[in-house]
């Protein structure tokens, strides 16, 4: 995975609610050209790293056994602009999951400031797909601990989250 | 137990919300595809925000028995067959079959269901919850 669109959860509670935070950077290319002059984080990375943020809630239900992609974006409502030195702070929370796949209601706040708010469907790839890799063996686990979040993450009983023994998607 | 018009008008709220479409659209005998512009994956969404709202569960194919399609005994050369047909009848109750049974085209399967239909579906489900918890 190269496609880090947050920074680190800071907090992540199996099953239930993510919350993560996204720095904005002068550093990143992408604001150089989006726009010369007036470096705005494109919205659609805004809901990139909020699908990051609730797809690994959602794959981490499921110990990362089924394979989580973003399905649809039913609603998507943004507030304010993100500019370089923002600091994002992603909330997701599961609406609704299913063995097909799941709902996630999510915002992205500048500080007290609500900036963007939306609705995620995630869906389970079914057996069709199974013979395709969309991502190389603990991919996902690694991901989750580059992200900090077996260090803030919470099991659904409370217990420190702990890494699956063996990630299969 | 809700009543229908309770049921169409959740059901209507599910569409409207899912499909990104004006209420006044919404009708009974709308189609869900050709005249809501459902996509497939927005059948995903309408089936977890029917179960969410009337609190029921949804089984892959039970309100679209995708198997069938794939059966050769149930479809030959484009078209459902008898057998096929007397199986949709059976496996959607739920579904206004008797104009698609004249010409029953397995390319015009995909825009059957009516926004009736899916309120009868839900009405279904709901019975059957309600006869296994009294059972």
């Amino acid at each position: 995975m190269r496609w880090y669109w947050i920074d680190r959860f800071i907090e992540f509670h199996s099953g239930r609610m993510a919350r993560a935070i996204k720095n904005v950077s002068l550093a990143e290319e992408y604001l150089h050209d989006h726009f010369p002059g007036y470096p705005v984080m494109p919205n659609s990375l805004v809901i990139e790293g909020v699908a990051q943020t609730g797809g690994l809630l959602v794959g981490e239900y499921n110990q990362f056994r089924l394979k989580v992609v973003l399905a649809k974006v039913p609603h998507a409502k943004f507030y304010c602009e993100a500019v370089p030195g923002d600091v994002l702070t992603y909330t997701a929370t599961i609406e609704h999951i299913h063995p097909h796949g799941a709902v996630v209601k999510a915002t992205s706040h500048k500080g007290e400031i609500l900036q963007a708010e939306m609705e995620l469907v995630f869906a389970h790839l079914g057996e069709d797909f199974n013979d395709r890799e969309l991502f190389d063996p603990g991919t996902l686990t690694h991901m989750m601990r580059i992200l900090r979040a077996y260090e803030v993450g919470k099991a659904a009983d409370g217990s420190p989250l702990k890494e699956p023994p063996e990630e299969t998607a | 137990m809700l009543t229908q018009e309770e049921i169409y008008q959740k059901v209507r709220e599910v569409l409207v919300d899912a499909l990104a479409v004006d209420e006044e659209e919404v009708k009974p005998e709308a189609t869900l595809v050709g005249d809501l512009g459902a996509e497939s994956i927005d059948f995903l969404d309408i089936v977890f925000k029917l179960e969410k709202t009337f609190n029921i569960k949804i089984p892959r194919g039970e309100l679209f028995p995708e198997d069938i399609l794939t059966n050769p005994e149930y479809v030959k050369d484009g078209k459902f067959t008898e057998a096929g047909l007397a199986e949709l009848r059976k496996r959607m109750p739920f579904a206004e079959l008797d104009q698609f049974a004249r010409n029953p085209l397995v390319q015009d399967f995909a825009n059957l269901l009516t926004v009736r239909d899916m309120c009868r579906f839900v009405e279904l489900k709901l019975q059957q919850q309600e006869g296994q918890a009294s059972a």
